[in-house]
């Protein structure tokens, strides 16, 4: 395979008559990770549903793996390869947390089931013990983990996450910024991160992307826009976000 | 007493009927929040498939209880599968296209839908109710008692145990399989969040019309019941027993499929007393007061869950 995983050409996307994304172009390499930032409702969210075909792009083209899934239907996108624990976490309320595990699980047939889960419980020992308990109940935090647990379920090749930082203790960021990391190298899983904790995720990203009302303003390696005088001062306040 | 124990299964056998059209109800309201006014008229066109397929069948009076049980299940599967399509096509075909309109119209298109039913099935079998000659009969005695009035007996009909096992086996296998199965976690799933359920690959059209499906097939085994218990049949019975089913939804709380089941006994069950032991007019009345009653003081039904705006 040549070209990127991930290719997005052009896209728009409208809510009803309200314009969202305006022509964003942007490219995931095979076994990277790299990083979305951008002003809140600048549409970064909007991209990654738009990538999964929800809501679909008006016009532009999405390639995943070199396969135009601009039009594709959301399950069949999903289950060429691509996860997201996607902004507010949408855990499933009254489905306990193995059955969201299953869920995720669910485009594999559950073929790898009792594997994969042993390496999720190694990952978020937490999960394990609340493993019986409905979703619903969870705190925000363990939401989270259960969120990128239940996409990684699913065996992706290219991995999205909306804000995986959002309201967790520090020290779980760290921990699940050092599992994203860990994925990326060991097993060579391509990541595609939305974060408002900017320092954190340009640090973690090999590139990144700056959003600014729905298209891209800027990019560059991590420590290219972390360098940057403007992306500090727009998205670093008081230096480490 | 002895009194009290008849009308105790006369009610239950009724309630089954009701809490098998119900749980379609309840499980298309669950997953896209819509009531399906046509189904009523599909568990008619189960009781008519059901009968067409009997009298295809060609069971005589007399024949063996092996050959009675066959040809019940034959029917039983016919009736099913050919109900089942009903309910799919009327999905596909009427309500999916409106699934972004707003949210009055795929009401009013169900409304129309029950229309256009009853009249096929009024153009195409007569308007005329249906007999079907008796094909289970018999029954237990459960008890006897002498008072001054005379003798009073409490009978069980074999229809009646049938009708009353045949749900619970229904109802035991459909549980399992929402709560156990894949399929049934998916059609939990796309209930909860739609989108995320799309979002972990799963076909969310395919499980709205899979929930038809299933609910146009159990429906047709009320049907088929009704057709047995009740021995005729015309194209305007579901329009009764769809409002009683509904209102059996709505009691046990709508979205609830154990409501759903108890809803339906306990609807089966008032109607029965009330005509025991007050006055049979009043009956629908009966029931549909037991219904406000509830719902005044339990907004959303008995076992329902109270409407939490989601985060
Ligand atoms: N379902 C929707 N209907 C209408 N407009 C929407 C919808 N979702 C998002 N928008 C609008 O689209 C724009 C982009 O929103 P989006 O959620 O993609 O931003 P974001 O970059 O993810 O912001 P945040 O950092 O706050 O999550 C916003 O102006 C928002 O108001
Ligand atoms: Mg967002």
């Amino acid at each position: 395979m040549t070209g990127p995983l991930l290719q997005v050409r052009g896209v728009e996307t409208y809510y009803g008559k309200i314009q969202a994304l305006r022509g964003v172009d942007l490219d995931v390499e095979n076994g990277e990770i790299v990083a979305l930032i951008g002003a809140n409702g600048a549409g970064k969210s909007t991209l990654m549903m738009t990538i999964c075909g929800s809501p679909r792009a008006r016009s532009g083209a999405i390639r995943f793996d070199g396969s135009d899934i601009t039009a594709a239907p959301t399950h069949q996108i999903m289950r060429s390869g691509i996860a997201q624990a996607p902004e507010g976490r949408r855990i499933f309320p009254r489905m306990s947390v193995m059955e969201n595990l299953q869920m995720g699980a669910a485009v594999t047939d559950m073929t790898h089931f009792a594997d994969d889960l042993e390496r999720i419980f190694a990952m978020f020992p937490l999960l394990r013990k609340r493993s019986g308990q409905r979703g619903g109940t969870l705190s925000g935090g363990e939401q989270q983990m259960l969120a990128i647990a239940r996409a990684l379920m699913s065996r992706p090749r290219l991995l999205l996450l909306d804000e995986p930082s959002l309201g967790l203790a520090p020290i779980i960021v760290r921990q699940i910024f050092a599992a994203i990391r860990d994925l990326n190298r060991k097993q060579g899983l391509t990541v595609f991160l939305v974060e408002q904790n900017a320092y954190h995720a340009l640090k973690l990203a090999h590139r990144g992307y700056v959003m600014v009302n729905g298209a891209i303003a800027m990019t560059g390696t991590g420590a290219e826009l972390l360098a940057r005088e403007d992306v500090r001062a727009a998205y670093l306040e008081g230096g480490h976000g | 007493m002895e009194y009290f124990v008849q009308q105790l299964i006369n009610g239950l056998t009724l309630g089954s009927i009701y809490g098998l059209i119900a749980i379609g109800y309840t499980m298309v309201y669950g997953i896209i929040g819509m009531i399906n006014f046509a189904h009523g008229d599909i568990f008619m066109i189960g009781a008519f498939v059901a009968l067409i397929a009997l009298i295809a069948i060609g069971l005589t009076a007399g024949a063996g209880l092996v050959i009675v049980i066959l040809a019940l299940l034959l029917a039983l599967l016919i009736a099913m599968a050919l109900t089942a399509i009903y309910g799919w096509t009327v999905e596909r075909f009427a309500y999916r296209p409106l699934r972004t309109s707003f949210r009055l119209a795929p009401l009013i298109t169900a409304i129309g839908m029950s229309i256009v039913l009853q009249n096929f099935v009024q153009v195409t079998q007569g308007a005329r109710v249906k007999p079907l000659q008796p094909i289970v009969t018999g029954g237990y005695e459960i008890m006897r008692t002498t008072t001054e009035h005379g003798e009073f007996i409490v009978l069980v009909s074999n229809i009646q145990i049938l009708i009353i096992l045949t749900t619970v086996l229904l109802m035991a296998v459909f549980a399992l399989i929402i709560a156990r199965t894949p399929l049934g976690r998916a059609q939990r799933a796309c209930e909860q969040d739609r989108t995320m359920a799309a979002l972990l690959g799963i076909n969310v059209d395919r499980t709205i019309s899979l929930t038809f499906v299933i609910g146009a097939a159990l429906a047709s085994v009320a049907g088929l019941m009704y057709l047995l218990y009740y021995g005729v049949i015309d194209f305007f019975i579901g329009f009764v027993a769809g409002i009683k089913a509904f209102t059996a939804a709505v009691l046990g709380g709508i979205g609830s499929l154990p409501g759903a089941m108890l809803g339906g006994l306990i609807i089966g069950l008032i109607e029965t007393f009330w005509s025991a032991y007050f006055t049979i007019e009043y009956k629908d009345v009966a029931a549909f007061s037991i219904l406000v009653v509830v719902l005044i003081f339990m907004p959303s039904g008995l076992l329902g869950r109270p409407e939490v705006e989601k985060v």
